[in-house]
């Protein structure tokens, strides 16, 4: 089991090799049940300013939102268009 | 200096008169919207000799205030029946203003079958046969560009209007002389149509900017206003780059993609169609492609790219996310380039292109072209411009085609469809869908700010609680910036930094030598929003048509599966400072 994390425009430059079409995917370990959206963030090198919104499973979540194994997690710098 | 022109078509005056008092200090949707609740028979046939056309262009339009220079059109809609408002960038609204035209107001009609076009300059409007009839826009304005030069700017409509279709579009050139900046909703290009109106001709020669009050007060002001809007992360650099098209996958990611007609809030090709993949492409094919581009002089945010072919050469703009979405995940579409085409013929045709690829959408819901087939679109697009049936019908736009082909789920609201998020996964939204006196419209209460993008504060997309108020405020404040002349997405800057609004109201003062404050902002929306609503009482529209076509509470939709839950008794408190 994994967590896939989606990222977005300018966050996308940040994970070398980070493929859109099918996200990233990351197995926490053992001792990481507790993670938090904030700590994965950290994990795969995106600094928390650069992040405006995370949604877990399509539900706006803060940082400090835990996740789990079989979680979609993504996030995104601020956007806005109409 | 300032003054209104009055054309007549059936006459062939074209009249400068001054201001009349009552309708001094209103510009843009102010003014338009004032003007067509005086001056016409809210029961008159939006496409006969009692409706009129109004141009206007905004109260800061002719300054040096960035994104200041959008132009409003306002008439009777022939798709809403309702009053309309549909506002637009390119150059025409800044040379207007600096000409002192704040208006311009055509009525009556030509003898049906006469084709005229308005030349306007300095001291002289005209109307004379026009040259261009039976052209689609850019062969219309390449071939009055040879005629009149480059320097003007130009306004027109396509077959679509000369065949008065309900989604007609005016065009307005941007600053390379393109006509691709439309007043796309509620068939405003239908009633140019119907005047015998093919082009109108500006020439700004000897136009100025307009003399300011307090000078100095408003320079400062106005360098206030473009740090807010270079210093917000989206207004600065987030727009420039990806464009509206950067909202595909945020709202995949939050449910809220309407895809297949209205069936699910996520489209699996959704990357395909994204403004990330839409970004890499310009860089990638490079040519006449461009990043970061602005369709009108002074704007600073630049959100309107340019989509260069496989081999460099100019496409399309780059299409808005609602264009995206319809041609796109609505219609079950994932081809990129496709889309773009479709894009750049609803500029050509002159369609909204929100109206007619919600029809097609629709259509394949209803059997009239087979679900995801893009080349069944490009020939029911180019029937648009031949006139054949299946375009005439798409050419009418969503509620014209659901009815054609009997379909169960027409996404429209007082006859205009519905933009690109679903109401049920965005509710906020949804209230201003269902109550703005426009027609389903998110421009009219953008509450995807809130809702979605954690801009101006945040209210969860899934609940009721929060959402009437939030439309309310957005529907009110949006009144307000579209008659200053601003473009909408100043809104993000607005939104987020304080000091944006008070400089807008600076320079209103300094400009005009008033007094406002922030509280007299919302007066002036409420305001507006009052006599847009009185209108529609009187021709007809009443709060029972606020509503949001039953589907949307009848059925769930996935990721969330919850539904629009708002009740009509609930969406009738939206506009709480009206009597009943
Ligand atoms: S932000 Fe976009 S729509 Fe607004 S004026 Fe600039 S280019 Fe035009």
């Amino acid at each position: 089991m994994s967590i896939l994390i989606k990222l977005s425009t300018t966050l996308r430059d940040l994970v070398p090799g980070y493929d859109p079409e099918t996200g990233l995917l990351v197995t926490p370990k053992e001792e990481e049940s507790s993670l938090t959206a904030g700590e994965l963030a950290r994990r795969i090198g995106i600094p928390h300013e650069e992040i405006k919104i995370v949604m877990v499973n399509g539900r706006q979540s803060g940082l400090e939102s835990p996740v789990r194994d079989g979680d979609r997690v993504a996030y995104f710098p601020a956007v806005g268009g109409g | 200096m300032f003054r209104f022109l009055r054309v007549n078509m059936a006459t062939k005056s074209c009249v400068f008169e001054d201001i009349p008092e009552e309708y001094a200090g209103l510009g843009g949707r102010a003014l338009t919207s004032t003007i067509v609740a005086r001056e016409v028979n809210p029961i008159c046939t939006p496409l006969g000799p009692h409706n009129k056309l109004v141009f206007a262009p905004g109260l800061l339009g002719a300054t040096n205030s960035p994104n200041s220079n959008r132009i409003s059109v306002g008439c009777k809609s022939p798709l809403t029946e309702g009053i309309k408002e549909s506002n637009s960038g390119g150059q025409p609204g800044g040379h207007l203003a600096k000409l002192g035209i704040m208006a311009i107001i055509v009525e009556d009609m030509a003898t049906e079958g006469e084709w005229w076009q308005l030349e306007i300059s300095k001291d002289s409007a005209k109307l004379v046969p026009s040259t261009v009839a039976g052209l689609n826009n850019f062969d219309a304005v390449a071939k009055l560009v040879e005629q009149y030069g480059k320097d003007c700017s130009y306004v027109t409509i396509g077959r679509a209007g000369e065949f008065k279709l309900t989604a007609a579009s005016i065009a307005f050139t941007d600053r390379e002389l393109r006509p691709q900046r439309h007043a796309g909703r509620g068939g405003v290009g239908a009633v140019m149509g119907s005047k015998g109106l093919k082009a109108i001709i500006i020439n700004p020669e000897g136009g100025k900017n307009h003399a300011l009050v307090d000078e100095e007060g408003f320079k400062a002001a106005s360098k206030r206003f473009a740090k807010a809007l270079t210093s917000h992360p989206v207004t600065g650099k987030g727009l420039a780059e990806y464009g509206t098209a950067v909202l595909v996958n945020i709202l995949h990611e939050a449910g809220g993609l309407p895809t297949r007609n209205f069936t699910c809030g996520q489209f699996e090709h959704h990357e395909a169609v994204s403004g990330e993949r839409m970004n890499q492409l310009t860089k990638e094919r490079g040519g006449e492609g461009a990043v970061a581009h602005g369709c009108m002089s002074g704007c600073i945010i630049r959100c309107s790219g340019i989509f260069p072919d496989e081999n460099g050469k100019f496409k399309s703009k780059w299409p808005e996310y609602e264009t995206l979405w319809c041609f796109g995940p609505h219609s079950n579409i994932d081809d990129l380039d496709l889309i773009c085409t479709f894009d750049h013929m609803c500029d050509d045709i002159g369609v909204d292109t929100i109206d007619v690829g919600v029809a097609v959408g629709v259509a394949m819901a209803g059997g009239g072209i087979p679900l995801g087939d893009g080349k069944a679109v490009m020939e029911a697009m180019k029937g648009i411009s031949e006139g054949t049936p299946l375009g005439r019908i798409i050419g009418c736009g969503t509620a014209t085609t659901g009815r054609v082909f009997g379909v169960r789920r027409v996404p429209c609201v007082k006859g205009q469809s519905l933009p690109a998020y679903d109401p049920r996964a965005v509710k906020g939204v949804g209230v201003t869908y269902a109550t703005t006196p426009m027609g389903a419209d998110h421009t009219a209460g953008y509450a995807v700010t809130a809702n979605i993008l954690n801009c101006g504060g945040y209210v969860d997309p899934l609940k009721k609680e929060g959402q009437i108020e939030l439309s309310r405020n957005l529907q009110i404040a949006t009144a307000s910036v579209d008659s200053v002349g601003l473009c909408l997405f100043t809104a993000f800057a607005i939104l987020d930094i304080p000091d944006a609004l008070a400089a807008i109201v600076d320079m209103l003062n300094a400009k005009y030598g008033w007094k406002l404050t922030g509280d007299d902002v919302v007066t002036l929306g409420q305001r507006i929003l009052s006599t847009e609503i009185d209108f529609n009482r009187r021709a007809g529209i009443t709060e029972a048509a606020d509503h949001l076509p039953d589907f949307f509470s009848d059925e769930p939709v996935a990721p969330h599966n919850t539904t629009f839950d708002i009740t009509p008794e609930e969406l009738q408190t939206t506009f709480n400072w009206i009597k009943k």
